[in-house]
Parts: C-alpha cells; structure tokens; sequence
C-alpha cells in the first residue's frame, strides 16, 4: 500500500514538472522574427505600423530573402523604419519611396524591393511617382499603410480622411463639397496594365492579420515572376490622431473605413498566364 | 476534445498596454496589471491558467513581444517493429 503511493506520489510530480516545463524551444509556436530587430519601436500604443512591421519581417525571415531585400522607407510615422528591420534599407524624399525602388530595382534586378509608405507620402505629395510606377510596370512591392490622417505632423486632413471625419485642418468634419471626396488611389491604379497584383487588407484582427500576410508574401513571390507591380494597401488604425483608445480605433476602422475601403483582391493575376 | 496546453512570455519592458491582446484572446486570460513598467505604462498580465496557445494575442500585437508556447503531445516510441511483411514475419523489439 504505501508503496504504491509512493510511486503514485512520483508519477504525479513528474506530471507536474512536465506541465511546468512548457516553456521549451519545441513547444514553441510564435514568436518575433529575426529579421525584426529588438528596438523599442517608437509608434504609439495599438499602431498598426508595428503589426505591418512584423508582417514583413516574418515574410522576409520564412522566405529567407533577408540578405537579398532591399526597402525603401518613407516620410511619415514609418521614417525610422530602418531601425527596426534587419535589411539594407534606403531613406526617401516625402513621396518619392516608389521613384527610388525604382532605380534600385533597374540597378539590383536581382534584388527584392519594396517600398513602404504612408497615405500622406504616397496618395497625397507622391501621388505621380506612385501612378507612374504603376504605369510602368516595374517589379516591386509597394506597401500601402492607410489611416486616413497624416500622423506625424499631428492629425492634419489627408486625401483619404473620410466624408465628415474631424481632423486638425477639418475641425467641422471633411466638407466633400469644398474638400473634395477621399481619393481611392488603390481602385485608381488597380485598372493600370502594369499592375500585376492589387489587394487591400487590415491589421486589426488575428484573422485579417493573416490575410495581410498572405497578401505580403505574394507580393514578394510575384516580384520574382518579373510580371510587374505588387500592390499591397493595408488599412490601419491611428489612435492618438483619432482621438480614441486603440480598441476604439479598431472599432471605428470595422464600421465606417471598411465600408468605404472595402478589403479584398482588386486586381489578381489570372491563373492561364502562369 | 484533449485540452491543448499553451503559455504566453510577454516582454512586459516593452508592452504598451494598448490592450489589443485583451480584445483578441477567445479565453479572456488577458489583464491589465496594477503596476507600472519603467516607461511608464499598464503592461498585460496572464491572469487565468486556461491559455491553449492560439497565437492570436501575439498575431495583433504591435510590438511583437509575446512568445507562445503550445504543448506537443508525446509520439510514443515504438515497442516492436515488424519488417518484411511481405515473406517471412520478423519481430524486432526495441530495448
């Protein structure tokens, strides 16, 4: 009797060391890519920057491309995105990031690269390098973080703030008639010939997460394919110029962003030419 | 259904307590703390023991500072193998 209790007694702490010890490098299922770089990231609390971030660190870590890409980094909240991923990376004039990952990409066609830019940098000041790159076809990624402010220089009105939406220059709400409509420059160069790929995705659920991936990954993957130009448009959030917590934010994105910036594919390659 | 076992590791130095994470978990395990990190902000605490590993508190994660660990069930090795099945039947048994 007592010794089976005794080896009861064993069987049962056993158990428990192995439920302590979960914590192990095989249990291990998620975790920061090492592409991106340990840097506190200076975004505000709930960004989607950091999420789209990570995104393409995981990307350029599961493709393991990470010595072979090349980025492009804006003017906007991203401009010291080169502190947190672990690529070569160049710096851009306001609006110009799709101009200058054009001439990488002639100069290093092996190259992957891809340029990440803001609403403000790309849809506003750089609205013609963006459509003319477009336009040509070049074989690039281009990432499109859209919040519908200019974050940054503290919540101005940018072209894709929505109809009534208050911002620091709209402090009666976006007036269309005097302001005009937000511009939807995804739809706008999704019709281009030179636009392989055309998705528009979010970064505010696990699920949508997922999708921005997927979308990410493809781009990356057709820019190999030499066919043209990827584009990835990822709604965002912006709690601080928003005026709201970040799960506000999210909410406000899911009711009134997505309506008018439905997700989903634009443009996809057709399955003959492949 | 087995019960999957999972643990979460937050940097809590890094967390901004933008309780995203909070609004993901399907368990509700997520919590604010009561004190401060040195920047000054709520970190995320794990405060029930029902995490099954899902990943989706580091999926929406702007810092990218959860790691998640999800227990692997145990292969049971082998006791015998059997080998030539289609002549004569040879038993090896592992010892």
């Amino acid at each position: 009797m007592n010794e089976k209790t005794l080896v009861n007694e064993e069987q049962h702490f056993e158990d428990m060391i192995a439920e302590e010890s979960i914590c192990t490098t095989e249990n291990l299922v998620y975790e920061k890519p090492e592409t991106l770089l340990d840097t506190p990231m200076h975004y505000c609390p709930g960004c989607g920057h950091g999420v789209a971030h990570r995104l393409i660190a995981e990307v350029i870590s599961e493709l393991g491309i990470q010595e072979e890409t090349i980025g492009v980094a804006p003017v906007g909240c991203s401009v010291f995105a080169y502190n947190y991923l672990n690529i070569d990376m160049s710096e851009a004039a306001h609006g110009r990031a799709s101009a200058v990952a054009t001439a990488i990409k002639r100069v290093l066609p092996e190259k992957y690269v891809f340029s990440y830019q803001g609403d403000g940098d790309l849809a506003a000041i750089g609205t013609g390098e963006t459509i003319h790159t477009c336009n040509r076809g070049e074989n690039l990624l281009i990432i499109f973080i859209n919040n519908g402010i200019y974050g940054m220089t503290g919540g101005q009105m940018a072209p894709t703030t929505l109809p009534g939406m208050k911002s620091t220059t709209s402090p009666f709400g976006r007036d269309t008639t005097t302001m005009g409509s937000p511009l939807k420059i995804t739809e706008l160069i999704a019709q281009l010939p030179g636009v392989y790929y055309c998705t528009r995705t979010a970064v505010n659920s696990p699920a949508n997460v997922r999708r921005a991936k997927k979308a990410i990954q493809k781009g990356f993957e057709y820019q190999k394919l030499k066919k043209g130009l990827s584009f990835v448009e990822i709604v965002s959030n912006c709690p601080s110029n928003w005026k709201m917590t970040p799960l506000e934010a999210n909410k406000w994105m899911e009711d009134q962003m997505f309506s008018f910036y439905p997700l989903g594919d634009l443009k996809v390659p057709n399955d003959k030419e492949k | 259904m087995a019960k999957v076992k999972g643990d979460i590791v937050i940097d809590i130095e890094k967390c901004k307590g933008c309780e995203l994470c909070i609004a993901a978990c399907p368990q509700d395990s997520l919590e604010l703390s009561r004190k401060l990190n040195t920047k000054g902000y709520q970190y995320m605490v794990r405060i029930e023991d029902n995490c099954t590993g899902c990943t989706n508190c580091a999926l929406v994660c702007p810092e990218g500072i959860i790691k998640v660990y999800r227990q692997t069930t145990k292969k049971k090795e082998p006791v015998a193998t059997i080998s030539n099945l289609t002549g004569d039947i040879t038993v090896t048994v592992n010892s």
